[in-house]
């Protein structure tokens, strides 16, 4: 089954390739290397060996990419009725500082119908470059003609880094794109950085509800694909005086193949609330006791423009829609100011709202969890507090 | 019709996980498992789908052995036919050798309208086999569904609503597709004695990379390109100030503190 092959003249018998393989596949046999029936041909071995004894035959490894082929830096343009997401200018920052430490370009991919006239932002927030498919089957986000239109510029114009938002667009989008590339894909990156070796992509991402760090390479594969949640990069300040050039392509695709019409958009019938998006939430939870009382929430959020989320607790009490939920289960967010009110602090709720820059919480108990994250404290009865906290803003911001 | 319930069993508590050092991969053996969150609504709007519809509803899942619970918990709700992914040549997959194998699984089983998976796993929350598996078989891709509005199994057309980000998109599509769904869709059932008894019985056949026919070089860590070169403990966010003093001071000290540091 393995084509690997090992060159019985160069092996010297060393040993190093059986620690490199995940697989246990390699032992060493009368002095020289073998490779067992357990072998995938995966290539993890072909730098271990001083004597570059190990080959996998060109041709064989066909899904792999080859890597000199692929140069720039891409970050797909999110746009929705011709207004661009901000969570596009952020990675164009982040990209930036990718394309100059590969000393190569960075680019960005507008699809859409009507919408050249958004490639000067990209321009001014970095991109050398935008690739433009404008068509009318583009006029409204789809899966399929999308992640078509990406996976055919990135056959033709080959990039080594694809950055798209962690939005539900961008997640949908991405999912789809790298598995017809068969490439590798990482969600939800905090950290991007070229490593030492200049040129791979180091991707620093959360998992097990932000308990664990994991950093993630792509070492054999391109395009190294990523994607950032909004308000985790920086945004950068544009220069109005930059422009670049534009690459216009078509849209290949055939009626049949688009298996989806887009009906209409709701605003929602309840309340709409972008938590994602908010630099400033304020939070209920269980402490509320019951649905009316979010109307404090409500009051100390409008005061300081903020939005109103809520605890796992409170949305399965009923008292608030699921679209207010800030946790595991429910949104993850990173506002500016996150104030916690009557939430004690399980951690799924922290999960949500670790990373937030300040946190503020109000709670009748000392030893609530949420305290060990919160950056300020009030130990108090929320019903007292927050209105005086309302009430205080209120003279202080008018 | 035929649903196919995609669900993965995880850690219950995040905090409980431990890093093999060897290979850098998850050590799940040891650790309380449940069914992903998100897969127990998958499974439910699966069995209301059924009880308007008719048909059969199966459930796979890949993960350890182990991972054979979580298909008799979901028999106990009431699905029909569990089928275990699990072989020690699909370990360390990541999501493109996950969507790979799934896939495969779900050719075999066949004859399906709809698959539905959870939006995402609470241990890698990735949100990225849904859409995978939905690209490799050709499905038509509806993530973050709330609602299935219409089913028409005469015209071979779905509608569902979409949660986004500050609103609801309703959209068509043909079917077969894949759902992803979030929590807001329904309040999953739980187990009927019945169904525990059933699920008790219940045979659940377990399937390697050769029953799926799954190709040795795009499964487990060699068929995986993304690999997890380390993984380290996030910095722990330091515990801050107690505001002290009665209400109005407190309230008066937090208010300035926010506005000099350009909080607010």
């Amino acid at each position: 089954m393995a084509r690997l092959k090992i060159d019985r003249e160069l092996c010297t018998g060393c040993g190093l390739c059986i620690d490199s393989c995940p697989l246990g596949a390699l032992r060493i046999e009368q002095g020289i290397a073998v490779v067992s029936e357990a072998c995938n041909d995966c290539g993890a071995c072909l730098d271990s060996c001083p004597q570059g004894a190990i080959s996998i035959p060109v041709g064989e490894r066909l899904r792999e990419a080859r890597i000199e082929d692929y140069r720039d830096v891409w970050v797909f343009c999110e746009q929705e009725h011709h207004k661009i997401a901000t969570v596009t200018f952020e990675l164009l920052g982040k990209g930036q500082e990718l394309a100059q430490t590969l000393g190569c370009r960075l680019c960005s991919v507008l699809l859409g119908h009507q919408v050249r006239e958004l490639a000067s932002p990209l321009f001014h927030f970095g991109a050398e470059r935008v690739y433009l498919i404008d068509d009318e089957r583009l006029s409204v986000y789809r899966t399929e003609p999308f992640c078509k239109a990406m996976v055919s510029l990135v056959k033709r114009y080959k990039p080594e880094i694809v950055l798209i938002g962690a939005t539900t667009m961008g997640r949908d989008l991405a999912g789809a794109v790298a598995t017809r590339l068969e490439t590798g894909l990482t969600a939800d990156c905090t950290g991007l950085q070229i490593a030492e070796d200049g040129k791979n992509l180091k991707q620093t991402r959360p998992a097990f509800g932000g308990n664990i760090m994991a950093q993630i390479l792509c070492p054999r594969h391109r395009p190294q694909m990523a994607t950032v949640r909004p308000r985790v990069m920086p945004m950068p300040e544009p220069d109005k005086t930059r422009a670049g050039e534009v690459i216009e392509e078509k849209l290949e695709i055939k009626e049949e193949e688009i298996v989806s019409t887009v009906l209409e958009f709701v605003k929602d019938e309840r309340e709409s609330v972008n938590l994602v998006d908010a630099d400033i939430i304020v939070s209920g939870g269980r402490g509320l006791g019951q649905a009316e009382n979010f109307v404090i929430i409500k009051e100390l959020a409008d005061v300081l423009g903020g939005v109103v989320g809520a605890s796992r607790a409170a949305v399965d009490a009923g008292w608030i829609p699921y679209q207010h939920q800030v946790g595991q289960t429910g949104r993850t967010v990173r506002p500016k100011l996150y104030i916690a009110c009557g939430i004690s602090g399980a951690i799924q709720h922290l999960a949500g709202m670790r990373t937030s820059e300040v946190i503020v919480a109000i709670n009748k108990d000392p030893e609530a969890p949420i305290f060990k994250v919160a950056n300020y404290g009030i130990v108090g009865d929320l019903f007292e507090v927050v209105p005086k906290l309302t009430q205080r803003f209120r003279e202080k911001l008018s | 019709m035929r649903s196919i319930v995609c669900i993965k069993q995880v850690p219950e508590s995040a905090s409980e996980v431990r890093i093999d050092p060897e290979d850098n991969t998850i050590i799940r053996e040891g650790v309380e498992a449940v069914i992903n969150p998100f897969d127990m609504y998958a499974i439910e709007e699966a069995l209301r789908l059924r009880e308007s519809f008719g048909g059969d509803v199966w459930a796979v899942s890949m993960g350890p052995p182990q991972a054979e619970k979580a298909l008799k918990e979901a028999i106990a709700m009431g699905v029909d036919e569990g089928v275990l992914l699990s072989d020690p040549l699909f370990a360390g997959s990541d999501t493109l050798a996950t969507s790979y194998a799934l896939s495969q699984a779900i050719k075999k089983i066949g004859d399906f309208d709809l698959v539905i998976c959870g939006k995402q796993a609470i241990d890698g929350d990735t949100a990225q086999v849904g859409p995978g598996i939905a690209a490799r078989l050709g499905l038509s891709q509806l993530t973050y569904v709330f609602k299935v509005v219409q089913l028409d199994l005469e015209k071979r057309t779905i509608v569902v609503h979409r949660l986004l980000e500050d609103c609801t998109e309703v959209v068509e599509a043909r079917l077969p597709a894949l759902l992803t769904v979030v929590k807001d869709i329904n309040q999953p059932r739980y187990p009927s004695l019945l169904g525990i008894r059933r699920a008790s019985k219940k045979q659940i056949p377990c399937w390697g990379a050769s029953e799926v026919d799954a190709d040795a070089t795009r499964i487990g860590l060699g068929g995986s390109p993304t690999w997890v070169n380390k993984v380290f403990t996030p910095p722990v966010r330091q515990a801050g100030e107690i505001i002290e003093g009665n209400v109005d001071e407190a309230v008066g000290k937090l208010v300035e503190k926010l506005l000099s540091e350009g909080v607010v």
